[in-house]
């Protein structure tokens, strides 16, 4: 095992694909002789060359495109989004050609693609630059959403996203790029729509994803103080969502808390909320709470951005409030 | 394409980065042409009219639905641009694609059936009028959003590059997808990454009912190529054999040079946007449309082979009768073929 970052995991991902596939390649803003923007991609335009590492022009509806048309014709584009907030000016690609390609021409076109990059919130980058916007991709048919939220993780998930031959929209955390876990020597690969408990606990079930996973687990601990043991799921993939796992969970505590950064209106926690419902509002003692981004645009100043976003308190409180302890 | 066309094109690489395309006439292009490739020319575009008017016709009649945007009047576009390709290479199309699906060979049946909905389909009925597909014969869509298939058609230059695949891709596409951002973000990329791509832009004057003038600030519309250093041409859409000239030259270029280049064919439709609109109105005329058919590709290009004695009357009336029973078949193909299954709606969603 050795220790890397969330940044190595990934970086080491997409080499190993590189090296495994010819027709694996990366494109986006920055990603060759920058290095990245968030050094994500360092070293490969030194391995790889200048026709498998491209630097686009800041033109995400282009390159986006022009990655859907090249995974169309049979090689495996992996687009960089600088961050996710970019995707927006490629939502037409990606969901009118990439997720539709597949049923529009009765089966006969795959679109084997992967588009990734950091997204929900950073340190007061503001509205344009702070949003998690992963419910919109989970909307769309056609598409596999992934959000990892630890090094393994990273990597696992994105070897195995390069080699699904649908569009994976890969959405990492800008905030955990530096985080540092143990990922296994050689082959890892953590299948899509496979979710993990990160914590086991007996009293209530919490849902979180990507950075959120951390802010449960720190809630864990501290609800472990008062004797209350949390058992923190992290689906990893959010479509196609490992629904059986989290059902086995909610029958085990009975109470639930779903955690995202994203605004609460179709939230994924919305989603995820009512599939609970439906199969398992038998094994419910108590409506299932949510603890979300605040509805408005993310502010600038930082006393106003950490109210924007969830914390440890804040899902304390969930916690207690599920369970009648407050 | 034979030897002669792709020695012509190398000498005439720079004459195309002006526009000035050679005002030869029809006469004067069809006799240094195969009487077999000057023949199959004409019956594929009689092929597209009658195939198409049938189509309006069980459109008409609820057995097309949705929206159905006919290509009629700006057949030698399509015709002659397809006629230039090898079985490598590529074609994406906007939704006005019936056309150069049936120039570029798939199935009539399948073509009509796809239309009808039925499981027999090009794209077994999920597709319709505007998503046809053939893999098989690199015809990649039908697209339905104005200037969507213009970074597509990028990304299979990329790719054919990328691979070593001496392989084109023609892009076509509306006059009024020129004003839209996917156009101008693929022209860059293509022209930057030197990709083997020829866009060609049907100019048939009017994006729905709003005429070029009111839409573009630039009416001649092959100069958007000079913004990204790329070449560019201008060419009489109506003309099959000057379309296939200057496409055949592209094509050459593409293939050798990895050069794309911009061409605007200036034609007319004949039909409304699509057959749920009105042919003349408030947007135009009828007597400019009138006016218009005086120059049908079809009845020019036929008036000169019969002059040049390449063909005559007889073989005229006796082409049109084969090409009614092709279509005749092609209806009664798609009349006898299953709706969907409805076990097959979930499926084509994902892939393993």
């Amino acid at each position: 095992m050795a220790m890397i970052t969330y940044r190595e995991a990934l970086n080491q991902a997409m080499r190993e694909e590189m090296h495994r596939d010819e027709r694996v390649f990366l494109m986006g803003e920055e990603v060759g002789f920058y290095q990245g923007a968030y050094k994500v991609s360092k070293g490969l335009l030194d391995e790889f060359g200048p026709l498998r590492v491209l630097d686009t022009p800041i033109t995400e509806l282009g390159f986006t495109g022009l990655g859907v048309g090249a995974a169309m014709a049979g090689l495996r584009p992996i687009v960089e989004m600088m961050t996710f907030n970019f995707s927006i000016l490629a939502l037409d690609q990606i969901v009118n050609s990439a997720a539709k390609m597949l049923y529009m021409s009765g089966g006969q076109l795959p679109v084997p693609m992967v588009i990734r990059g950091p997204g929900g919130a950073g340190h007061q980058l503001a509205a344009q630059h702070s949003q998690a916007l992963e419910s919109w991709f989970c909307h769309v048919p056609g598409l596999k959403v992934v959000m990892p939220s630890t090094p393994v993780d990273a990597k696992g998930l994105l070897k195995s996203a390069v080699r699904d031959n649908n569009t994976v929209v890969f959405i990492e955390s800008e905030v955990l790029y530096g985080t540092r876990g143990e990922v296994p020597e050689g082959e890892t690969l953590i299948p899509l729509g496979v979710a993990e408990v990160k914590r086991p606990g007996r009293d209530v079930t919490v849902i979180a994803h990507s950075k959120m996973v951390h802010v449960a687990l720190d809630a864990a601990t501290a609800l472990a103080k008062e004797g209350i043991e949390i058992e923190v799921v992290d689906p990893r993939t959010l479509r196609p969502l490992d629904t059986e796992t989290i059902f086995e969970s909610v029958r085990k505590t009975n109470h639930v808390v779903i955690v995202e950064e994203g605004w609460p209106n179709c939230g994924v926690g919305a989603q995820i909320s009512d599939t609970i419902q439906l199969h398992t509002f038998d094994y419910l003692d108590a409506p299932i709470l949510r603890v979300t981004g605040a509805d408005v645009p993310m502010p600038y100043a930082k006393n106003l951005e950490h109210l924007c976003l969830p914390d440890q308190a804040r899902v304390v409180d969930a916690v207690r409030k599920v369970l009648y302890r407050n | 394409m034979n030897q002669s066309n792709t020695a012509t094109s190398a000498q005439n690489a720079t004459e195309v980065q002006n526009p000035g395309v050679s005002t030869m006439s029809q006469a004067d292009r069809a006799q240094g042409t195969d009487p077999a490739v000057l023949k199959d020319l004409l019956e594929k575009m009689l092929l597209l009219r009658r195939f198409e008017e049938k189509a309006a016709e069980l459109y008409t009649l609820g057995k097309i639905g949705g929206f159905c945007h006919l290509y009629i009047g700006q057949e030698a576009v399509g015709v002659g641009a397809i006629s230039t390709l090898g079985p490598e290479d590529f074609i994406l199309c906007s939704y006005r694609e019936h056309g150069h699906a049936l120039v570029r060979g798939l199935d009539p049946g399948e073509i009509m059936a796809e239309l009808c909905g039925k499981k027999s389909g090009v794209s077994k009925g999920k597709g319709g009028s505007m998503h046809l597909f053939d893999k098989t014969k690199g015809f990649m869509g039908g697209h339905a959003i104005v200037g969507g298939q213009i970074p597509l058609a990028t990304g299979f230059a990329f790719a054919s590059k990328y691979l070593k695949q001496r392989a084109v891709t023609l892009c076509f596409f509306g006059e009024a997808a020129v004003n839209i951002g996917s156009f101008h973000e693929s022209l860059n990329l293509a022209a930057l990454w030197k990709l083997p791509v020829v866009y060609i832009c049907e100019n048939n004057r009017f994006g729905m009912g709003t005429p070029i003038e009111r839409a573009s600030a630039l009416y001649d519309l092959s100069q958007k190529a000079c913004a990204y250093n790329m070449a560019r041409a201008y060419v009489d859409g109506m003309d099959v054999l000057a379309m296939r000239d200057v496409v055949a030259d592209a094509v050459a270029r593409a293939k050798s040079d990895n050069a794309p280049m911009l061409i605007e064919a200036r034609t007319y439709r004949f039909m409304g946007h699509s057959m749920s609109d009105p042919v003349h109105g408030h947007y135009r005329t009828k007597a400019e449309v009138e006016e218009h058919k005086r120059h049908d590709p079809i009845k020019m290009y036929t008036s000169t082979l019969e002059s040049l004695n390449v063909i005559d009357h007889d073989y005229v009336a006796e082409l049109d009768k084969k090409i009614r029973e092709i279509v005749e078949d092609a209806v009664a193909f798609s009349e006898r073929s299953e709706d969907p299954d409805p076990m097959d709606l979930g499926t084509d969603v994902y892939t393993p």
